[in-house]
């Protein structure tokens, strides 16, 4: 099965979320990851939803979350046409041994070391998942102790606002 | 009752129709009459759209009278705790509340009266247990797309989430099976949300909107004006077909030799009988109507092939079998008239036409697909038809006519007499429908008798065949056609129901009674839930576990279904030979000022033909056990 980011604008009203949650379980569509806040026009909040499914299923999956009434606009994003990152925050084993190898990891992947204590860091790192992934194999021979994950978050290149559009036809 | 006079735009209906239906509502109110037509026939607020200034009242006046001004007139409920303050006003209302005995009855009728007239049914429940008796008449509104408001009440906003006394979360528990829900907290809010409500069921594909209303949204002081604004940008439903696809549509019909239009329930919601029949003659195409779809075109017409499906016509599920271009119209290729879809009518193409886009395409790939009403599209394409014809020639179907024609003529649909003395279930029914006319409304329940009153009753005209199609809800017949009979109250409404599907719903019985609603009840008593007992039969060796219903010939008679029904105010008959058939169901057409319940005692061995068993192609349709139609012909 291949894999989709869609972009949804949804309306910001109570429930939304469960809405489209609910609708990818009860058709049984296959949700990878969901992000969901708030956007630059107040009321509207917009969702990256990555969805794995075949050209048929992803068709039924949009047309289904169209017919959702709190959703606006549904965008496809292709990975050449977009921006899309992970954030993840990992937990790593590192005393004063193997503190700096872990750092110096980090480093090459131009990831933060946001805390540190006697026995452990924790890494906070933006990217594609691929590159997260990469990352983490990376650290994986020191101990991960903890891994904490967002949904992917995709945005069209170039200047064009999805919601200036959607808003316009609504 | 009542007064039967629909003074709001039919729905689904286009801006021109309620164009044309709105000086008709503004006749009530001569002072606004110009204003309201105009302002009506643009806005999506239903209703004459009257002008009412801002007015300080509570929120339970703010529903009532939203209901009012969307022109609401009648009103299926039960009151209880968290529903009670709208309740109060409710009783000073012009609007006709009928009280029922179960929520689930209320839920049914506004079904039935909405199936009937092209109006939003209306419901009432309280909170918690009320609201989630409703659930499966909401489920069955979902499935058949029938525009519906069911308004529940729920437990303070403060109080929300502490499982509070008779409280659920009735709008997560409807997401899956309304078209939208609103939780209402501020009681300001209530005219907006009731205005959209309804513009949601009954616009687009229609479907149930459920309104849930914090007991102090209902307390509490908010201004009413009216109309309110509606405020929904996610919801932009196409009703025009694209002239590009009409035509695309229009060379498929040209090109093909064994074309089928296949008529879904879409038809009917769409006030479209009269364009499917314009269509239908201009393309001299056969015409299947689903099991939602019986009456969008006349049974009697020369080019009807009847019903297709798991109990479909020799003809109608031959034809789409063999079909080269399926024209499909307001359907959803459901499993029960596919069968195995990949089996399913395989050299067809498909054109198909629906105002959901996610239906097309969903099961069957089309290969000309038309968002918008069929309402708008039907005229169209005939018209696109015409000037293909004219230009690539009339295409010749006598070949296929020839072929069709002739299944017709071999595999009509009938019954044998059953071995055991009784009845044949079939022949009361074939009588009901004689006896009464194409001008009865007819409501089933689920089951055999649903399906051979799908066959034996002839329907001429569309709004005349109600039952649970998709849902399948076994207690559906007695509340949709008190429902029905609310709506149409001029109309002979029948109820065929089942010994099975009877004990579910009859005390709603008491609600027709003493609401003087005289609607028919034939009970089809063949004591047992008798499409089960046919799977039994068929399917597993006739080992008949817990389908065994007490009620009928040589039984305890558990309950006395003619007892039952004078207990509730009904006139009872019990007729158990083919003699008194006919007579017994005159008697029940003379009685109008009260319900009359038949108990119809019939052969338990009766089983519904034709039959594609489950899980094999269309292909292996059965007209008798074991018995499958001669194909030679075929080519």
């Amino acid at each position: 099965m291949s894999r989709h980011t869609l972009s949804v604008l949804v309306e910001d009203k109570p429930g939304v979320l469960t809405r489209v949650a609910s609708l990818f379980a009860r058709r049984a569509f296959n949700i990878n990851s969901l992000a969901v806040g708030p956007t630059e026009v107040p009321g509207i909040s917009r969702m990256t939803v990555v969805v794995d499914a075949d050209g048929d299923l992803i068709e039924q999956v949009t047309k289904q979350l169209n017919k959702l009434i709190n959703v606006i606009k549904i965008v496809e994003l292709t990975s050449e046409s977009s921006v899309q990152r992970d954030h993840i925050l990992v937990k790593v084993r590192a005393d004063a041994a193997t503190r700096l190898q872990v750092t110096q990891a980090a480093d090459l992947f131009r990831a933060a070391v946001v805390d540190v204590s006697t026995d452990s860091l924790v890494i906070e790192a933006t990217g594609t998942p691929e590159k997260l992934a990469a990352l983490l194999s990376v650290l994986e021979p020191f101990g991960i102790r903890e891994i904490v994950q967002s949904g992917t978050l995709a945005v069209g290149r170039g200047s064009r606002s999805m919601s200036d559009r959607a808003l316009r036809s609504a | 009752m009542s007064k039967g006079s629909p003074i709001s735009p039919s729905l689904m209906a286009t801006k021109s129709a309620g164009a044309t239906k709105a000086p008709e509502r503004a006749d009530r109110t001569a002072d606004q009459a110009v204003v309201a037509a105009d302002l009506a026939a643009a806005s999506p607020v239903l209703g004459p759209n009257n002008v009412v200034p801002p007015t300080v009242m509570t929120g339970s006046q703010a529903i009532v009278r939203s209901l009012e001004e969307l022109g609401v007139d009648d009103i299926f409920g039960l009151p209880g705790g968290a529903i009670l303050p709208t309740y109060d006003p409710l009783m000073a209302s012009s609007m006709n509340h009928v009280l029922v005995r179960h929520e689930q009855g209320a839920g049914h009728a506004a079904q039935g009266y909405a199936m009937v007239t092209g109006r939003v049914g209306v419901c009432i429940a309280t909170s918690g247990p009320g609201a989630t008796n409703l659930v499966t008449a909401i489920m069955d509104a979902h499935m058949d797309s029938v525009p519906l408001v069911a308004i529940t009440g729920q437990v303070s906003s403060g109080v929300i989430g502490t499982d509070a006394f008779q409280e659920a979360d009735i709008v997560g528990i409807t997401m899956p099976i309304t078209k939208h829900s609103f939780l209402v907290t501020d009681p300001n809010d209530i005219p907006h949300v009731m205005a959209e409500a309804f513009h949601l069921a009954s616009t687009g594909r229609p479907g149930p909107v459920l309104v849930d209303v914090a007991k102090d949204a209902q307390v509490g002081q908010m201004t009413f004006s009216w109309p309110p604004k509606i405020d929904l940008p996610g919801y932009r439903p196409v009703t025009r077909g694209h002239n590009k696809q009409v035509r695309e549509a229009a060379k498929l019909i040209a090109a093909a030799s064994k074309p089928v239009l296949y008529v879904g329930g879409g038809v009917i919601k769409a006030h479209a009988a009269a364009e499917l029949l314009a269509l239908a003659e201009a393309t001299g195409a056969p015409v299947v109507t689903t099991l939602m779809a019986k009456g969008a075109f006349p049974d009697s017409h020369p080019q009807h092939m009847g019903m297709p499906g798991m109990h479909g016509t020799v003809s109608a599920v031959t034809a789409l079998q063999q079909s080269d271009l399926l024209i499909t119209l307001g359907a959803r290729f459901d499993d029960r008239v596919t069968g195995v879809l990949k089996t399913f009518a395989p050299l067809a193409k498909v054109i198909h036409a629906d105002i959901d886009p996610a239906e097309i395409s969903k099961n069957r790939t089309a290969d000309v697909p038309i968002v918008g009403s069929v309402k708008e599209i039907i005229p169209e394409l005939t018209d696109a038809v015409r000037t293909q014809f004219e230009a690539s020639g009339t295409p010749d179907l006598t070949t296929w006519w020839a072929f069709l024609n002739n299944l017709k003529e071999t595999y009509p649909l009938g019954w044998t007499e059953p071995d055991d003395g009784l009845s044949a279930p079939q022949r009361v029914i074939e009588r009901i429908g004689a006896l009464t006319g194409p001008e009865g409304v007819y409501v089933a329940g689920v089951g055999q008798h649903q399906m051979w009153a799908a066959q034996f009753i002839k329907y001429e005209r569309p709004h005349a065949w109600l039952n649970s199609g998709g849902a399948g809800t076994m207690g559906y017949a007695v509340p949709a056609a008190m429902g029905a009979k609310v709506g149409e109250p001029d109309r002979v409404v029948w109820a065929i129901d089942g010994d099975g599907c009877f004990q579910m719903t009859n005390q709603e019985l008491a609600t027709c009674a003493i609401n003087k609603i005289p609607i028919k009840v034939a009970v089809i008593n063949n004591s047992s839930l008798g499409m089960v007992r046919q799977w039994q039969t068929l399917f597993y060796e006739g080992r008949y576990s817990n389908t065994d219903l007490n009620t009928g010939h040589d039984t305890v008679r558990i309950p006395d279904f003619v007892k039952l029904g004078e207990a509730y105010g009904c006139a009872a008959f019990r007729c158990e030979r083919d003699e008194d058939i006919d007579a017994t169901i005159q008697k029940a057409l003379e009685i109008n000022d009260r319900p009359v319940v038949i108990d119809f005692v019939v052969s338990p061995n009766s089983m519904v033909w034709p039959m594609v068993p489950a899980g094999v192609s269309n292909d292996q349709i059965q007209v008798a056990r074991n018995m499958t139609p001669e194909w030679e012909e075929e080519d």
